[in-house]
């Protein structure tokens, strides 16, 4: 057992989940409310590209999706599967860098 | 007892044998007042003279008693039939998560080598030696110990955790809740030493605070609350570098 790693591993989950809650709720808000009257994917775009805030957010979102996401699914892969310490991290960098590429990916055609 | 004819009966299934056993069926006269110990010793003294269980003080202190009863772990000498029977049927099994022995008497030698594990012991200081010491019990220290301290080593809430289950090398509550008890004794030495001993994926940061344990605990406590609290004291001391 290395307690340093899963000491800092419960940091960074709970750290990450702190910047989560806010950034969903805004993500949640934001997109009801701004598709009430009805908006094309063109329309979108130009208020995204319009306000460097969202780019901003959402890059902030990404990063924290991706390292809590990851850190959950090590959990998650040492409990329920054969996989121990090495397999599951692998899998979790794995799925962290997936995150990360898509969400920036993502956040680039927004921006 | 009721008179002959009338009296209730419970209709008993016990485990016999090890992992590689069978359910035995057993009636037994329902009495006032009746524990699930009462149960199981009738059988063994009236009924079956082979079956083996373990129990020691029959009053709730010694933590030697505790069996599954009706699928929840349970200290057999403090639970009345009354409450827990399902139309006059009980079902005993021995402890979830331990090695069975014979039929409900359970190895408990896992359980107490991970308190060692956890380093759950009192770490002497030199100060000691120059007297009591003084801890005010109305600190906020002594309060986390004293909410802590009433453990009797039962094995219900390792029973009735499923983290154990699924990762064996985990510390468990019973053993995390005693380091936190440590941890929050002034004069304990190495309080540090304990944070180390219990940070980790075997130890508390494995908890997901099910609290299985807690809702199972026969004396009340809450080692989810212990344990969350090493989470936050392990964090402290990072952050401090001591850890």
């Amino acid at each position: 057992m290395s307690g340093r790693l899963e000491l800092w591993l419960f940091v960074l989950q709970r750290l990450s989940a702190m910047v989560l809650a806010p950034l969903v709720l805004i993500h949640l808000v934001t997109m009801i409310y701004a598709v009430q009257g009805g908006l094309s994917a063109a329309e979108i775009l130009s208020r995204t590209q319009a306000n460097a805030i969202w780019p901003v957010l959402y890059g902030l979102f990404i990063v924290a999706v991706a390292i809590h996401g990851a850190i959950g699914l090590r959990s998650i892969l040492r409990e329920m599967t054969p996989l121990r310490d090495k397999g599951a991290g692998a899998v979790a960098v794995a799925f962290c860098a997936l995150v990360l590429i898509l969400g920036y990916r993502a956040v680039g055609a927004i921006a | 007892m009721a008179a002959a004819g009338t009296e209730k009966l419970l209709k008993v299934d016990i485990w016999r044998g090890d992992d590689d056993g069978y359910y035995q069926s057993f009636t037994v006269p329902h009495e006032t007042s009746q524990t699930i110990l009462d149960v199981v010793t009738y059988i063994q003294r009236k009924l079956d003279a082979t079956l083996s269980y373990r129990f020691a003080c029959r009053v709730g202190m010694c933590g030697s008693c505790a069996m599954t009863v009706n699928g929840r772990p349970r200290w057999t000498c403090r639970t009345h039939v009354d409450s827990v029977a399902e139309d006059g049927y009980i079902k005993i099994d021995p402890l979830r998560n331990f090695p069975r022995v014979k039929d409900l008497a359970v190895d408990m030698t896992v359980f107490f080598d991970k308190w060692r594990d956890a380093k759950a012991r009192f770490v002497p200081s030199e100060a000691d030696l120059d007297g009591f010491a003084q801890v005010d019990p109305d600190s906020r220290e002594r309060k986390e110990a004293s909410a802590a301290i009433e453990c009797i080593g039962c094995g219900i809430c390792y029973a009735a955790c499923d983290l154990v289950s699924w990762n064996p090398d985990y510390l468990g509550p019973a053993a995390l809740n005693r380091a936190w008890t440590l941890v929050n004794d002034v004069r304990d030495a190495d309080p540090n030493g304990h944070l180390k001993a219990v940070a980790g994926d075997a130890g508390c940061h494995a908890c997901h605070s099910q609290q299985g344990c807690t809702s199972h605990c026969p004396k009340s406590l809450s080692p989810t609350a212990s344990i969350a609290g090493l989470k936050r004291k392990s964090f402290a001391a990072l952050l401090k570098g001591a850890l």
